[in-house]
């Protein structure tokens, strides 16, 4: 295998004995492989809650599938700096356990057990913050973080610190007076922010039809005086290459609304059953748009990696997931002592 | 020393922060270049630029949120809100989200805020414009809420609010604005959050109020000397946390209790200091626990007889005070 820098491009061609393929500037061979580990660990994860909840063992779970992509190829993009903050909102465990944290912390927030990261099992899973890794995520009221997230960038522009302010949010949030407010403002204010639609259709169950008379939400940004972009979210390069874009505008006051067309793979939570609302046949389809089967192909087609080595891999994850399950379900529930804890800071 | 209004005192406390700390900003409708309806920020644009005072689009949602947000990022933001009556829209984040910064990220973030709402009636302010919203913040754990009455209160509180690293809510009662003067040292000082002060004191009867009612439980005490009934007039001055060793002593000298409020009679901050009292003072009490307050309807209305009609005021304060004195 032969790697060449495309100078006309700016890509790296990677050359192979069966197929070339070209790959984003900053992208190795080596980097889609670890950011397929990190998706494949997200989606065994995603399914071994789902399990656990058909148990009785994890109460609710949101899960993820489909939008993995999308995610992780905002964080290949944002590990490049400069310093990125995320206003996640709950259909997002590719990026918070692709920001570091581990899967048996992950495991300790869906089963509510003491060391939850996020709240110490005060919250749903994987809902509250992780300050250490630049998340902030306070409720579960969709769009309510959005003019937070617009609030951060603004105190970033205030205090000149050079970082940009992700806030993400569903096709359902794009309905709340919240996200007009926080796009009308960052506009205004040219605030270094991004807003991330992960538009998958659906608002639980009200299709986007009932929802906007616009077949994009992105087509609402010039109307803030947005820069928008609507891509493919379950494709992880084009992903990657529309964040840098999108990076390189905030951080030069340029607001951006980032549209990502993904499938939500599984129903809205635990509680759903999106056959009430789904054809059968759509349910079918869905896998056609799944991110980790496309990214598998890439690698096989392109001859990144082999079989044997993506089955050892996917052997390798179930191993850590069982590790991390049996640890956090051995783990304590919070002390009831600290029920009256933090409700105030010092 | 200088004699100062309430609203004097609230500009020149904002001002003297804003200049001790940079990280103080403000924000809300009309308050960089009209300098806010009350004219709480006048001159402050010219003085600390727009990065700093921030004409908000008239949307009280982004306000708060907003503000919340930057709180997370090393401000000290001051949302104002222009009229309690308008906060409604802004409520999801204050007391949907704000309250619950700490304790809902089990205390990696904090929301460093002070909510500025003039609130209150008695200004023919009708319906929309004469609002008591303290109940719906009192029912909320994770806030603060500061109700000063004076202009020396006010400064002393604001002061503690703004560099309090937890959201506060600054009742500010409209009417005392330009009603109310007093000495306001120039110096520095603060007055903790969650203390009451005995604005009169005395040995028969506690009578608690805050804002605007406070003048008239004073203006009353004065009038029942005459009939040699000696209130103690308690000052909440902070609604949450409540002084409660404050009110409880002096229900124990006094063994009687009334509680003046302007806000609706229902769910009042007056309820629960009477069923606090019930439980901690029982024994103590020589007669029932009184409340003199807004009736229930949606607030005090536009016409003079009818808005007159839903305040308490020194009269009826007087009678209610003399009544229980006399049980």
């Amino acid at each position: 295998m032969n790697i060449i820098l495309n100078t006309h491009t700016g890509y790296v061609d990677v050359m192979n004995s069966k197929q070339d393929i070209t790959l984003p500037s900053g992208i190795t061979i080596d980097k889609i492989l670890e950011v397929y580990e990190k998706m494949l660990m997200v989606r065994t994860l995603d399914e071994r809650v789902w399990a656990m909840n058909r148990q009785g063992k994890v109460p609710i779970a949101a899960s993820c599938q489909g939008h993995e992509a999308a995610q992780l190829g905002t964080l290949l993009a944002a590990e490049q700096g400069p310093e990125c903050f995320f206003f996640t909102y709950y259909r997002d465990l590719a990026l918070k356990f692709g920001v570091g944290l581990d899967e048996t912390q992950i495991m300790l927030s869906y089963l509510g057990k003491e060391g939850d990261p996020y709240s110490n099992g005060r919250q749903f899973p994987l809902q509250g913050s992780d300050l250490p890794r630049n998340i902030i995520q306070l409720s579960n009221v969709v769009a309510a973080g959005m003019t937070q997230a617009v609030g951060h960038a603004l105190a970033s522009k205030i205090q000149n610190k050079s970082t940009v302010t992700m806030s993400f949010f569903g096709d359902g949030a794009s309905s709340q007076g919240e996200c007009h407010e926080a796009m009308n403002f960052a506009g205004i204010h040219k605030l270094p922010i991004i807003f991330i639609c992960e538009n998958n259709h659906y608002a639980i169950s009200v299709p986007q039809k009932l929802q906007m008379a616009i077949s994009e939400v992105s087509e609402r940004a010039p109307g803030y005086g947005l820069e928008a972009l609507s891509i493919d979210g379950s494709d992880l390069l084009q992903v990657y290459e529309t964040m840098q874009k999108a990076i390189d505008l905030a951080k030069t006051f340029n607001p951006v609304l980032v549209e990502m067309n993904v499938e939500r793979i599984m129903p809205h939570t635990s509680d759903d059953d999106h056959t009430r609302y789904r054809d059968l046949s759509e349910i079918d389809e869905l896998t056609s748009r799944d991110p980790l089967k496309k990214l598998e192909s890439l690698i096989l087609e392109n001859n990144l990696s082999s079989d044997i080595q993506i089955k050892k891999i996917k052997e390798a994850c179930i191993e850590r997931i069982n590790t991390a399950t049996t640890l956090a379900e051995a783990a304590p529930e919070p002390d009831t002592k600290t029920l009256m804890n933090n409700l105030f800071v010092e | 020393m200088a004699e100062l209004s309430v609203i004097e005192s609230i500009r020149t406390t904002l001002w003297e922060e804003m200049k001790r700390d940079p990280s103080v900003i403000v924000l809300g409708e009309d308050i960089g270049q009209r300098g806010g309806v009350f004219l709480a920020t006048q001159g402050f644009l010219e003085e600390f630029g727009a990065t700093r005072v921030i004409d908000t689009p008239l949307a009280e949602a982004s306000i708060m949120g907003v503000a919340l947000g930057a709180s997370f990022n090393g401000l000290r933001p001051i949302p104002e809100v222009q009229f309690s009556d308008f906060i409604w829209p802004g409520l999801n984040q204050i007391i949907g989200e704000a309250s619950k910064t700490s304790y809902g990220s089990n205390g990696q973030l904090n929301a460093p805020m002070v909510i500025r709402i003039p609130y209150g009636g008695g200004i023919r302010g009708g319906l929309y414009h004469s609002q008591n919203v303290e109940s719906y913040f009192f029912h909320t754990p994770g806030l603060k809420i500061c109700a000063p009455s004076t202009p020396y209160d006010a400064k002393g509180l604001l002061k503690s609010a703004i560099r309090d690293n937890n959201p506060v809510i600054f009742l500010e009662h409209k009417k005392t604005y330009r009603l109310v003067r007093g000495e306001v040292p120039d110096q520095d000082y603060s007055i903790p959050i969650g203390k009451a002060d005995i604005k009169r004191s005395g040995q028969d009867i506690t009578v608690i109020s805050y804002g605007l009612m406070l003048h008239y439980c004073l203006e009353a005490a004065k009038l029942l000397e005459d009939k040699k009934v000696d209130s103690e007039i308690i000052d909440l001055m902070s609604l949450r946390p409540l002084d409660i060793p404050t009110i409880v002593e002096s229900v124990k000298k006094t063994g009687k209790l009334i509680i003046v409020h302007e806000d609706n009679i229902t769910g009042g901050v007056g309820a629960e200091i009477a069923a606090m009292v019930s439980d901690l003072a029982f024994d103590y009490l020589d007669g029932p626990i009184k409340r003199i307050c807004g009736p229930d309807i949606p607030t005090m209305p536009f016409a003079k007889s009818l808005e007159d009609a839903y305040l308490p005021n020194t009269q009826s304060i007087y009678d209610g005070i003399l009544e229980l004195s006399q049980y």
